[in-house]
């Protein structure tokens, strides 16, 4: 996984609440068995103003004018600050893959939903909460602002605006370190091997029934 | 000292380690594949030169992406037109045969849609934990099972560790207390409550079902609800083992048998809250103030029941949540005030983990039989949740029902939930849809879908609009 530890870049407005992961890959660019590529549909829905198809050359699609990452000010952006419970609805992984793809290295919201938390931080994928009101404030001046910038240090876990407001984020301890040294953390739980065996073996004898070269003997 | 909650004792029953930074590893006892977020885990393995840990917890079948017309299913993988999702079928085959793990392949009659297969093969059983690259998988909570929607990296994590790196959740109760009004069904309750709490109002939760209302829902009922838990934002819903669990799990093929079943009900009998546990959150709802449900918008929180109109943006008070109202509205091209009963169809669909189970089948099937579906619905369809419902509902005569009445019979799938096979809506097209999700484009490019339950879905596709469901139950 990336490894993620400071960041400064351009910050794009998605004013919306309840961006579903749908939303930010429709469904038909699911079939493919990569986990890269995904950039060129991020939001086709709301990108282009035609449906789009996996494998599609998207140069010649027409897009949609009044989409906010189509906006020249916002090309290049790579903080996302949007809406609460951003990445509703399903699992799919597909959709930090493709903010990842598309150059996103930070989301910031009131909130997120539970799995999307989950695989953003998995995928090098910074996701800042901040209060509703620290957030209505960032798209007032995002907005006014052309070229706003946002410094994002997970290391110290504060973002930092261009006048120098320094707005402070909890993340758990676990998560940042990880996402701090680009950790994969299947190789963290295997050292905790002998640990595992030692419950599973407790487990099967508790409750047998759960294996089922047991329950049927 | 308060008691523990349900979630609390399963959480405890799997917990392997837990550490200083607030995460924990639990051992997981049963993984559901699916084509869609599998293969870039197999692949993770391959790469890293990693086995699964366990073969026997895993099982896996192709329901995403497979066609659903009788005609195409004939010709097995072949019948798949679509080629990029025929690789992904296919790359699921390979993977289980590369890797040692049982797949229900698409022609098998176990076959079906991950969330109905899992129960119906006694795969899913009380105190497991239950995971699936796949949100729904909340559904099989409806066991007292702790189950979790994952994501592709976590799969290839549990393949290769058994275990999840998880958070303890918080716990939520929600209650619905009385009895459920005729024509009121599990699906109704639970977009009851979605629209009570919201669809982030279980982030962060665990919610257990519970009072009396819960209690007298079958086990297929128990599972609609259950499964649109994550639509109200929660990755888990519970509901405690009694004895409508235990009498469906009897002789399941993968359930235990003899001293191994005895031992394992005794144990299951535990699986409820104790009346000493406290929850961080509790709602109750009033059963008899349910009616049938109808989502008008683009979250399933905006919903209302049949009697209801659609609201008006400018009523609400909230910018975030006027603005979100006012786009749904445009999207779904409804007007302010409009009355439920007035919004047209063009299409309906009956299926989906959320209802496409025998009973499901059978209480649409009761609204269509004798009737035909009106001129204006172009395409009315019944998808079956696996090959075991379909080959269920047609002993019981179910398939002619629909026929008859002018419902295409399908086989089974995901279908048009998400429309990743070729079932999916037109532009414009409303839909009357006993699916989970009425998120923009979800059944298709531009089409604007309702959810509702089976026996809604059917009037409507009788009646060409929406229709109350009681009206015609008691005439």
């Amino acid at each position: 996984m990336n490894k993620f530890e400071r960041t400064e870049g351009l910050v794009a407005p998605l004013d919306r609440a309840n961006v579903d992961t749908d939303l930010i890959i429709p469904k038909q660019f699911l079939k493919s068995i990569k986990r890269t590529g995904f950039g060129i549909n991020l939001f086709d829905e709301l990108r282009y103003l035609d449906e789009g198809y996996p494998g599609q050359d998207c140069t010649h699609r027409p897009l949609n004018p009044d989409f906010v990452l189509n906006q020249p000010r916002y090309q290049g952006a790579s903080v996302l600050l949007t809406r609460r419970n951003f990445g509703c609805g399903s699992s799919r992984e597909h959709a930090p893959w493709a903010l990842e793809d598309f150059g996103f290295r930070v989301v910031i919201a009131p909130s997120f939903a539970d799995i999307f938390y989950n695989n953003a931080f998995k995928n090098g994928l910074l996701l800042v909460t901040l209060p509703e009101e620290t957030i209505d404030r960032l798209f007032a001046e995002v907005e006014a602002n052309e070229g706003y910038r946002l410094d994002v240090d997970l290391e110290n876990q504060r973002v930092t605006t261009p006048s120098g407001e320094i707005l402070e984020f909890e993340v758990d301890d676990f998560r940042k370190h990880c996402l701090l040294n680009g950790l994969d953390d299947i190789g963290i739980t295997l050292q905790d091997e002998e640990a595992i065996r030692v419950f599973e073996a407790k487990h099967r004898a508790a409750r047998p029934w759960l294996f089922r070269d047991t329950a049927q003997a | 000292m308060a008691g523990q909650t349900l979630y609390d004792k399963l959480w405890s029953q799997h917990l392997v380690k837990e550490r200083d930074d607030g995460t924990a590893l639990i051992y997981i006892d049963r993984q559901l594949l699916h084509e869609v977020t599998s293969p870039q885990a197999f692949e993770g393995l391959r790469l890293a030169g990693r086995k699964p840990w366990r073969l026997d917890a895993n099982l896996a079948t192709p329901d995403h992406n497979v066609p659903t017309t009788v005609k195409e299913r004939a010709e097995g993988n072949a019948g798949i037109k679509d080629p990029v999702s025929l690789i992904q079928v296919q790359t699921l085959d390979d993977n289980c045969v590369e890797f040692g793990i049982e797949e229900f392949k698409i022609n098998d009659p176990r076959q079906g849609i991950v969330h109905v297969v899992g129960p119906e093969q006694g795969a899913t059983l009380p105190g497991m934990t239950v995971v699936c690259g796949d949100s729904h998988t909340a559904t099989h909570g409806a066991f007292a099972a702790l189950a979790h929607g994952i994501g592709t990296s976590e799969v290839e994590h549990v393949l290769a560790t058994q275990c999840l790196l998880a958070q303890k959740m918080k716990n939520m109760q929600v209650r619905v207390e009385g009895e459920l009004g005729t024509g009121v069904t599990a699906k109704d309750v639970v977009l009851a409550i979605i629209g009570r709490i919201g669809t982030a109002g279980g982030t962060g939760y665990a919610i257990e079902f519970a009072g009396s209302a819960i209690q007298g829902l079958s086990m297929e009922g128990r599972m609609t609800v259950c499964n649109m838990a994550i639509e109200a934002g929660a990755r888990v819903g519970l509901i405690a083992v009694d004895d409508t669990t235990i009498d469906y799990l009897a002789e399941r093929p993968f359930a235990p048998t003899g001293e191994q079943w005895q031992a394992a009900v005794a144990d299951w009998c535990g699986l409820v809250s104790d009346d000493s546990a406290e929850f961080d959150k509790v709602v109750v709802l009033d059963a008899a103030e349910i009616e049938p449900q109808v989502s008008w918008g683009t979250s399933p929180e905006m919903v209302t029941g049949i009697s209801g109109e659609v609201p008006d943006p400018a009523e609400q008070t909230d910018d975030t949540l006027r603005s979100g109202y006012t786009r749904a509205l445009q999207y779904m091209g409804l007007a302010p005030r409009q009355k439920i009963t007035d919004i047209r169809l063009d299409k309906v669909f009956i299926g989906s983990c959320t209802n496409s189970r025998i009973e499901d089948l059978r209480e649409a099937a009761k609204v269509a039989r004798g009737k035909k579906v009106a001129d204006s619905i172009k395409l009315a369809m019944v998808v079956p949740g696996s090959g075991l419902v379909k080959r269920m509902a047609e002993a019981e005569g179910l398939d002619r029902i629909f026929t008859e009445a002018g419902f295409e019979w399908r086989e089974p799938g995901c279908s048009m939930c998400l429309a990743m096979n070729a079932d999916k809506l037109g532009a414009g097209e409303h839909c009357a849809s006993t699916s989970n999700r009425n998120f923009e484009g979800r059944q298709g490019y531009g089409g604007r879908t309702h959810l509702v339950s089976p026996a809604m879905a059917a009037a409507a596709a009788i009646a060409g609009h929406f229709v109350d469901v009681r009206a015609i139950e008691e005439a």
